[in-house]
């Protein structure tokens, strides 16, 4: 990603010496790299985990069991020996297979809704503004629960539900977006050429809405990590065994690691997660400031 | 006439909300009569329990009976205590209330202040260390920031108990520093949104023509942001404090099960992982209709506040 947008800056600097592109100017932005840079890191811990890491993060050594931080494990062990720099390591895959996939999906149905909401306003509007206003009555955890309860957690369903859960979010988002555009004149010609609704919002508004979509999807990332990693702290979201930030953070709290004294096996996946929520914020505020420049 | 339209809106908006808690307590597979007597027991114990359950009535009777149920104030019987759920959920919602009560008032003029002052520095270095600082607090978890510092102050440096429960009989004191531990994480969480919502209703005061005026007029740098630019950056802000009462509620999930403390969250926990449906449906229906009031709360002070609100909304 970024190199090819290296290379985008590389052929635009002769054409526009004066005025950068705005990946340009994204690039320039040390927050941004350092953002990117982590959840690249991450990115990298995911795909390659399993080569990166020296344990596996399944294998269990009774004999070493809660071992604190050493030159052998860095990051110490769990109550079964578990090494806990793999598991941290190897801890980023399914999150970052799962957060991605249920923003783009929310993302996709939030803009086709808040594009419809915002185009046809009137009865439709009221609505289906209705339907999201209660949906947006339940913090999304709970309403996760409710659902991941009846269909039992799955990476599927993790997906699936966090992307519905979001769709309203970013529906309203989008629709108060389009509200701006639709008394502008283009879709007023648009409208006398005879152009149809669905390409009028798709082909006319939605370029000119995109920017704020692509912030939301930033912004919401985030918050899928955050309500993933705690729906896996609560036992409803990624499964033990496997290696998981949230799930091995409940896993230590149940084993009453902290008051133990055994801080590492908290602190070492806390950090994880800040890391990746900070980074991500990072990059929203980045292309916030471009945007907004 | 305002007023009638937004309650009608209410009205529909908790009708839809009834629906949504009803359809997902039913989309769930298994019975509830397998579910509490276990794998063990037999075909007909489980048909007896779920006939006098009520759950092998069609879907449109267990409805009517429901909601008819709601508006009469009886909630359902809980599968798991075999009593009514309304004594559990409105003890549990004083307990919570305490805690979110305790979280506002800290969190509100902190955030407040934050905002502004990101305002004040717009595009300065303090305003992208409040800015991003925020943000990132807003997005870190309640269970990773709530073990964070019940590490450092309860375990470590002991100064303050790591139970949020001060024990039957506590005195208020006891309890409140019971629950300061608590509050921290849900602070840290809406610190973040209330913040960034000051901070762009100071930032549109700002660039406004009245404060323009002022200042040419030669008002104080001080009083013009006083008393022209504060008045008008809030008003957004009170949304945003009444909207995130809901999501105040969502952390209230993990920050009750991580300090043992009974509440509306811990309620919802339990009753999700013994599968005691009524209990569920009834806590997360009071998270809903909690939120449906905060915002028509918010939306009328608005009014109140805003007279020229009050002059769109007329025709």
């Amino acid at each position: 990603m970024t190199v090819e947008a290296g290379a985008e800056v590389a052929v635009s600097v002769p054409r526009l010496k004066a005025e950068p592109t705005r990946w340009g100017l994204l690039l320039r932005r040390p927050t941004f790299l350092t953002g990117a840079a982590v959840v690249l890191f991450w990115i990298v811990c995911a795909l390659f985990g399993h080569l990166i890491a020296s344990y596996s993060p399944l294998s269990q050594q009774l004999l070493g069991t809660n071992a604190a931080p050493s030159a052998t494990h860095w990051f110490g062990t769990d109550n079964l020996g578990r090494d806990i720099l793999a598991r941290v390591i190897v801890g980023s895959r399914e999150i970052l297979i799962v957060t991605p996939l249920a923003t783009l999906l929310g993302t996709v149905l939030g803009t086709v809704l808040g594009l419809a909401m915002g185009y046809f306003a009137g009865l439709f509007d009221t609505l289906v503004g209705r339907v999201v206003e209660a949906v947006l009555a339940f913090p999304s955890v709970i309403v996760s629960f409710l659902f991941i309860v009846a269909l039992g957690p799955s990476v599927p369903t993790l997906i699936l539900v966090i992307g519905l859960i979001f769709a309203p979010l970013i529906a309203r988002t989008v629709r108060s977006s389009v509200l701006t555009e639709r008394h502008l004149d283009y879709i007023a010609s648009a409208r006398l050429l005879g152009e149809k609704p669905a390409r009028i919002m798709f082909a006319e508004i939605l370029p000119n809405v995109m920017p704020s979509i692509l912030v939301e999807f930033t912004v919401r990332l985030g918050y899928a990590i955050f309500t993933v990693a705690t729906l896996s702290f609560l036992g409803f979201g990624i499964q033990p065994p496997t290696a998981d930030w949230g799930a091995d953070i409940a896993y230590a709290n149940q084993n009453n690691a902290l008051i133990s004294g055994y801080w590492w096996q908290v602190l070492f996946p806390a950090l994880a997660i800040a890391s990746l929520v900070v980074a991500i914020n990072l990059i929203t505020d980045a292309i916030e400031q471009v945007l907004a420049s | 006439m305002f007023l009638l339209r937004r309650l009608g809106l209410m009205v529909l908006t908790l009708w839809i909300v009834t629906l949504i808690v009803f359809l997902a307590g039913q989309v769930l597979p298994g019975d509830p009569g397998r579910a509490i007597l276990g794998n063990l027991a037999s075909q007909q114990s489980v048909q007896v329990l779920d006939h006098s359950l009520g759950v092998d009535r069609p879907l449109l009777t267990r409805y009517l009976s429901w909601v008819g149920g709601l508006l009469h104030g009886n909630m359902g019987t809980s599968y798991t205590y075999r009593s009514a759920v309304e004594p559990f959920v409105r003890a549990a919602l004083i307990n919570s209330a305490k805690l979110a009560l305790l979280a506002f008032i800290i969190v509100v003029p902190l955030s407040i202040l934050g905002g502004v002052l990101a305002a004040l520095f717009n595009g300065r270095l303090l305003d992208r260390f409040i800015s991003i600082t925020g943000l990132s607090l807003a997005t870190v978890p309640e269970f990773v920031s709530g073990a964070l510092v019940l590490v450092i102050f309860g375990v470590e440096l002991k100064w303050l108990p790591v139970s949020a429960s001060a024990g039957a009989g506590a005195s208020d004191l006891s309890q409140f520093k019971h629950l300061i531990l608590p509050a921290i994480p849900l602070v840290f969480v809406l610190f973040g949104y209330i913040a960034r919502m000051a901070r762009a209703g100071t930032i549109e005061a700002l660039n406004s023509d009245y404060t323009r005026t002022a200042v040419l007029k030669g008002l104080r740098r001080s009083t013009v942001i006083r008393r022209h630019v504060l008045r008008n950056s809030l008003l957004p802000t009170i949304t945003v404090i009444a909207t995130q009462t809901g999501y105040l509620i969502g952390g209230l999930v993990v920050v009750e099960d991580l300090f043992e403390y009974q509440g509306i969250g811990s309620l919802i926990y339990k009753a999700a992982v013994g599968k005691d449906f009524p209990m569920l449906d009834a806590g997360v229906l009071i998270i809903g209709v909690v939120y449906v009031l905060a915002t028509l709360f918010a939306d009328l002070l608005l009014m109140w506040l805003n007279p020229r609100l009050r002059a769109e909304e007329a025709p």
